[in-house]
């Protein structure tokens, strides 16, 4: 994509009926959604006991997400901050209840009532100030402070995101460990540009083999996962920091040539034959600085 | 919107300390069947604050349900209990009207079942 749908509008204006139609009729669009949702659910891991979960999705959109959320046998409800993206999903008369809300604003949900949260290509449009009165840090606690509250214990949350370059991916991340969330990044197919997806894997409640992060899929089968809770860096395929530039260290003057290192040069230079200055009670004395 | 929406949702204003529950203004009610699924039920059951779920099931037109929250052990013997919290859980939709804040009572318009909860620049 040359043009960030975020630089172009916010998302509610964005996203209007004319967007929103290519959510039903592109094929493509579809077809890729599905799969993001599915590595979503993938990810969130929820027990294979055939127990359906509430689960939310966020940035909900067409509904697409949640079609598979239903597949798969779980209860939904989805937040939206576009009308026309909701009223495509109303005409597929998806299972989930819709909500529309703006997920800067707070989830404003009852602690403890979630047991999962996906959310598919949306997370990154927080970064973006669409408005003189937001601040996206702000937005970022907001978001994921409620996230947090809401969320049962043990409950995940798998954010499917765009960010725009390093500095809005470690704003996500830092504002998710704010709100108190464990977990870390999975990077699928990380040396496809065009491949490549990034999966914000959050947990919640104490750390156990649950809230261990999966691993990325590869070109060869090749892991990647950054987990930033342990901040180890074992298996990194893909190294996304910045160049350490070394700073210009301080000039360290040593404390300076004594008396005695001066007259052993003029002997020395004595000895070569130079012509050299009688050493007499000023040699080498402490001038004033600005000399 | 279903009654387990409504159950978990809160008034997000800036300020409210006490946004929970939810009023609900009715003008359309919409009942659609969904297949019953007992484990879910047992599952989300824990979860539901029961007084405001039977109030709001009353605000709806469904009086059936038991006013005190029932043991929990009703919910593996009692079919017909399981029935009448499915149905109220799950299969009566507002369609139309409006939740309303029950601190500051500011409305949050409901359309084709939706809930509008997208707050002014001064409510955040």
């Amino acid at each position: 994509m040359s043009n960030r749908p975020e630089l172009q509008a916010p998302p509610e204006i964005f996203y209007d009926d004319a967007e929103a139609r290519k959510y039903t009729s592109s094929s493509r669009i579809a077809e890729i959604q599905t799969k993001l949702s599915e590595r979503a659910l993938e990810l969130l891991a929820l027990p294979d006991d055939g127990v359906p979960r509430l689960l939310l999705d966020i940035g909900c959109g067409s509904g697409l997400s949640g079609e598979t959320i239903t597949e798969n046998g779980h209860q939904w409800i989805g937040l939206d901050i576009s009308h026309s993206m909701l009223n495509v999903a109303l005409e597929k008369e998806v299972e989930g209840d819709l909500l529309l809300g703006d997920m800067g604003q707070g989830l404003g949900l009852r602690p403890g009532v979630i047991d999962g949260a996906i959310s598919i290509s949306a997370v990154q449009w927080l970064c973006n100030a669409d408005k003189s009165s937001h601040e996206p840090r702000l937005r970022l606690k907001a978001f994921f402070g409620s996230l947090y509250r809401c969320f049962a214990r043990g409950a995940r949350a798998v954010l499917q995101v765009y960010p725009e370059n390093l500095a809005q991916h470690e704003l996500i991340l830092s504002y998710a460990m704010r709100a108190g969330f464990a977990g870390g990044v999975v990077v699928d197919y990380p040396h496809s540009t065009k491949r490549r997806k990034e999966y914000l894997v959050l947990t919640c409640g104490p750390p156990s083999l649950s809230t261990a992060v999966p691993c990325g899929k590869g070109e060869d089968g090749e892991s990647c996962s950054d987990d930033d809770s342990s901040g180890d860096e074992e298996n990194q395929t893909v190294s996304i920091s910045d160049r350490h530039r070394p700073r210009k260290k301080q000039k360290i003057n040593k404390k300076g040539k004594g008396r005695e290192w001066v007259l052993k040069k003029k002997e020395q230079m004595r000895r070569k034959g130079n012509v050299v200055p009688p050493d007499t009670k000023y040699t080498a004395r402490k001038r004033k600085a600005r000399f | 919107m279903r009654l387990l929406t409504h159950n978990i949702l809160s008034s997000n204003i800036k300020g409210v300390t006490n946004g929970f529950p939810l009023g609900i203004e009715v003008e359309k009610v919409v009942e659609k069947q969904v297949e019953i699924n007992h484990d879910f039920l047992r599952n989300i059951f824990p979860k539901i604050d029961w007084k405001a779920f039977s109030d709001a099931s009353k605000i709806m037109g469904y009086v059936e349900l038991p006013e005190e929250s029932p043991e929990p052990s009703v919910l593996d013997s009692d079919l017909d209990f399981l029935r009448k919290f499915h149905h109220a859980l799950l299969e009566l939709h507002l369609e139309e009207g409006a939740l309303v804040c029950p601190q500051t009572g500011r409305k949050f318009p409901v359309n084709k079942g939706i809930p509008n909860m997208l707050l002014h620049e001064d409510e955040v």
